[in-house]
């Protein structure tokens, strides 16, 4: 290697060292590039890149449609001749469009950037550019169908909690309704008074960052790591329920003071027994249970684009008897939102396959060309087709023999399962959930149901969902 | 008008700096690019004035362009055979690095105007210097020993005042002597290897006892100078000083092993920063993943590429983004501010300005004969692009933030001072070789007669593009 290298160029060193850095500088140039093409327009998206309104300098902010065209959020005058964004559907759409007037949130939020992007036609963008005007910015249609958010919101009326409608199949959003809600139109006027309300919280959107316990709605979950406990006799699980069931001195009772008798594990879920579920809880195997709790996005991150809280299943192997028979049936300290339980019940209705929910179809151009369109995206499977089956038949049997009944009619099936999830320190109260799909034999749609405080979910969760989803088949 | 005029800058401006680094790589004849520097020295500044309200803005703009103008004829008189790529690239980061210095502060604007002004007249006088003194290796030890003293009484002073940035203000003037020893630290290790290079193999460079020990010497002061900044946690210039000193090594030695092993021993200096020092894992955690820490340590990479990504591919517009959003933005982040308004395609150009500069570096120390001043080209080449690469690299997030400077476009006396003497040095080893081939008795050197006869002749076969081809053919 010595005497070679005498013999070579003089040079070589130098040029060996040229070729380092070039190919040093020349990655970095790539990497650059890389950046700029393809990871910027997410990267700035971001709600801390306060360059968000530069763009509005040199842009006019697109226009937000609903599925069917109808016009949910646009530029326009106000009696004073000022430029305002304006909501036609003013508090329908509060939390699901959100505003860009004062932050931003909802899709406003979620889909900042392209609104404030021109793809107008290039002559036209240079020729309104030298001549100082603003280009107009691209146009969002979202998957929202306006008669099932009217139906959604209508159905939930006066009481704070959320309402989300999904394509089982798909994870496409076609309604998200939170109450109590505002005016976005006059968000940024009222500010103030609207985040004053501490006690209504009217800005946060409960569909997805409102963190509740599931109460029975998370037997889904218990039935699952059941099931998987026991692949080949769960079937033979009974249990004679007296009304309650006590383990250490800790006491679980079934909702209401209700005895089950003997009961198999089909005839628990659908009669919702708490004693059962507790008892089967007593066995289950913690660790394998956050696995599969976390499998299903527990403490995990949501594949959504909109604001969101994680849902919490937060048992350590060492928890408490306590802690235990209380998780078993949804409380204690597990808390989760209505999307995500919405998520879990499309995956059930999707053989074990878990969509990615989203709200926006497709991007056009002012003109109305169009720039991109989503197609539906899987997360992955989340339980096997034969447990999806399992699930979807004992769901299909809470609305047949059940606490679900309510929702039998002669039009369509459904299949679901109710909660009383009781929170606080006052015994008696619960907020009523509801989530289910329908048809029971061929899910098309999803809904979930929450409302706060207002007693049972057979009571008060099922009624709406029987409402939105009247409203769903009537236009089909 | 305004109108019209303000949106075509913004095309306008990019495409400008896109011909001129395209030209740094064409045989075209040098005052086309100092042309389109001035276009766009005087387009730049004429958006700034109507956009920004300062009545002084046009003069100041003017002095500077002046100031540009002035200094290219000085040396043109002074130095007929100066390299004029290198002048003009040197006054294009001027003028890119006073426009976007000039839109975040007015104030910081005429300081840095001030302070390069008198840098560049004081930087004229270093190539006479470096003719009139023959034997500047004699002080080899003096440069390598100073350095060391520097960098400890800053650390010490640092280690007092537990500040991060190390520098003394003296009569307003911040000074940094670490980007002064970055310069005399070339001379040292030059000075100690450029003998080596005589000698026939490594191998036999460690047998023989004078060449051993002077390899140990150096490594161990060089070693001495790294340990310090590591320890004043100044790890930017500490990755400079060990690059130039691998390179330096490897270009004395002439063995691919001494890239084997600084590479080996890059690593494992990494490896132990990473477990030893908690600031090095902050640095790396908020590279891997700045937007989960974007409240603290990823908060300034985060805006940094918010800046870039915002600005897009022609950028927002002089004055129409937010660069003051980004935390030293004049400094160590200039380039993500010049993304964000002048647009990535300038700020690419940019760097091909920088490679360019680099391969005009590299080529007058391949053609240098005398060992010492090839080596200190070297070293300077090196320097200067190594420096480029960890800022503009630790910007866009391609590696880890380690705070330097882009040169001569960063916002910083020291800074903008040690880079226009790096330049001046490299154009007097260039004058230096162009003597040595000229005149046959460098002691009469007379800088009028003497040289100018001969300049002619080399400005012609430069400006039909053979020039630089030929002269290396030569060497």
């Amino acid at each position: 290697m010595a005497k070679a290298g005498k013999s070579r160029d003089p040079r070589h060193e130098f040029y060996v060292i040229i070729y380092i850095f070039l190919l040093l500088l020349i990655l970095l140039m790539g990497y650059m590039v890389h950046y700029v093409a393809f990871e910027a327009s997410a990267a700035i998206n971001s709600s801390y890149n306060t360059r968000q309104q530069n763009l509005e300098k040199l842009v006019i902010r697109g226009t937000i449609f609903a599925a069917n065209g109808e016009i949910l959020a646009e530029q326009a005058m106000n009696e004073s001749h000022n430029e305002v964004r304006y909501y036609p559907y003013k508090e329908l759409f509060a939390h699901a469009v959100g505003f860009s007037t004062h932050g931003k949130s909802g899709v406003e939020k979620a889909a900042n950037i392209s609104l404030l992007t021109s793809n107008a036609p290039v002559e036209e963008r240079l020729k309104k550019e030298l001549s100082g005007l603003r280009n107009y910015g691209d146009n969002i249609y979202t998957s929202f169908d306006v008669g099932l958010q009217k139906a959604a919101s209508d159905a939930l009326g006066i009481y704070r909690g959320a309402a989300v409608v999904l394509e089982a199949k798909t994870g496409r959003v076609l309604a998200m309704v939170s109450k109590p809600d505002f005016d976005p139109n006059t968000v940024s006027q009222n500010w103030a008074a609207i985040s004053a309300q501490t006690d209504k919280s009217p800005l946060l959107n409960r569909a997805t960052q409102g963190l509740y316990p599931p109460g029975s709605t998370f037997k889904m979950l218990t039935l699952l790591e059941y099931m998987r406990e026991h692949p080949s006799s769960y079937s033979e699980f009974q249990y004679k329920c007296s009304g309650s069931f006590t383990e250490d001195d800790v006491t679980v009772e079934c909702y209401h003071g209700s005895v089950h008798g003997n009961v198999d594990l089909k005839a628990a879920f659908e009669k919702s027994c708490n004693s059962a579920f507790a008892y089967m809880g007593s066995s289950l195997d913690l660790n394998t249970f956050k696995e599969t709790s976390e499998e299903l996005l527990f403490n995990k991150e949501l594949p959504l684009d909109l604001s969101y809280n994680m849902s919490k299943f937060p048992i350590t192997p060492d928890a408490g008897t306590e802690e235990i028979l209380h998780t078993a049936i949804g409380q204690g300290n597990i808390l989760a939102t209505p999307m995500h339980i919405a998520m879990i019940t499309a995956a059930i209705a999707n053989d074990g396959i878990l969509m990615c929910p989203y709200e926006i179809d497709k991007k056009t151009n002012y003109l109305g060309a169009l720039l991109e369109s989503y197609s539906p995206r899987e997360y992955g499977r989340v339980m096997t087709q034969e447990e999806a089956a399992v699930e979807r038949e004992y769901m299909s049997d809470v609305v047949i023999n059940g606490t679900g009944r309510g929702l039998i009619n002669d039009k369509y099936t459904v299949a679901g399962k109710t909660g009383s999830a009781e929170y606080g320190t006052i015994k008696g109260q619960s907020h009523a959930w509801f989530t289910g799909f329908s048809p029971a034999e061929k899910p098309e749609v999803v809904v979930t149901v929450l409302m706060e405080g207002a007693g049972s979910g057979s009571d008060y969760a099922v009624p709406v969902a029987k409402q939105i989803l009247d409203a769903y088949y009537m236009d089909r | 008008m305004d109108n019209v005029l303000l949106g075509l800058s913004r095309y306008v401006l990019p495409f400008l700096i896109a011909l001129y680094a395209l030209n740094g790589f064409l045989p075209t004849p040098p005052y086309m690019q100092t042309l389109l520097l001035m276009l766009f020295h005087l387009g730049g500044f004429t958006v700034l004035s109507i956009r920004m309200d300062i009545p002084a803005l046009p003069y100041a703009c003017m002095l500077e362009l002046l100031i540009f103008i002035g200094i290219l004829i000085l040396w043109r008189v002074l130095y007929p055979k100066a390299d004029q790529l290198i002048l003009n690239h040197c006054c294009m980061f001027l003028s890119i690095g006073s426009l976007m210095i000039c839109r975040l502060s007015w104030d910081r604007f005429f300081r840095q105007l001030l302070i390069s002004g008198i840098s560049l007249c004081l930087c004229l006088m270093i190539p006479l210097i470096m003719l009139k003194f023959k034997n500047l290796r004699r002080f080899t030890w003096t440069y390598g020993l100073s350095g060391i003293l520097l960098l400890s009484i800053v650390m010490a002073a640092g280690a007092v005042s537990r500040g991060a940035r190390l520098s003394w203000t003296i009569a307003g003037v911040t000074f940094q002597p670490s980007e002064f020893v970055k310069i005399i630290f070339v001379f040292y290790v030059a000075g100690m290897l450029s003998p080596l290079m005589s000698k026939l193999s490594p191998d036999e460079i460690l047998m023989h006892n004078a060449s051993r020990r002077r390899l140990i010497s150096a490594t161990l002061v060089s070693g001495a100078h790294i340990l310090i900044l590591v320890l004043s946690r100044d790890l930017g210039s500490a990755l400079i000083f060990f690059i130039v000193y691998a390179m330096m090594l490897y270009a004395a030695l002439r063995s691919g092993w001494v890239l084997v092993l600084a590479a080996l021993g890059g690593s494992m200096a990494a490896v132990l920063g990473y477990q030893f020092f908690s600031h090095v894992r902050t640095r790396v955690l908020a590279w891997r993943d700045p937007f989960s820490y974007i409240d603290g340590q990823g908060y300034q990479i985060t805006q940094s590429l918010f800046a870039i990504g915002t600005g897009g591919w022609f950028g927002m517009g002089l004055n129409m983004g937010s660069p003051d959003k980004i935390p030293i933005a004049a400094q160590d982040f200039i380039f993500s501010a010049i993304a964000e308004e002048l647009g990535s395609l300038s700020a690419l150009c940019l760097i091909l300005i920088c490679i360019s500069t680099f391969l005009l570096f590299m080529n007058i120390a391949m053609s240098t004969k005398e060992a010492y001043y090839k080596l200190v080209a070297l070293g300077l080449s090196v320097t200067y692009i190594f420096q480029v690469f960890l800022t503009l690299g630790g910007v866009t997030k391609f590696i880890p933030l380690t705070g330097v400077t882009l040169p001569l476009v960063s916002y910083g006396g020291s800074s903008i001072l040690s880079m226009l003497i790096i330049f001046s040095l490299i154009q007097g080893i260039y004058l230096k070789r162009m003597e040595e081939k000229t005149a046959p008795f460098p002691e009469r050197y007379r800088p009028r007669q003497g040289i100018q006869g001969n300049a002619r002749k080399e400005k012609n076969s430069y400006a039909n593009g053979k020039g630089r081809k030929k002269q290396r053919s030569q060497a």
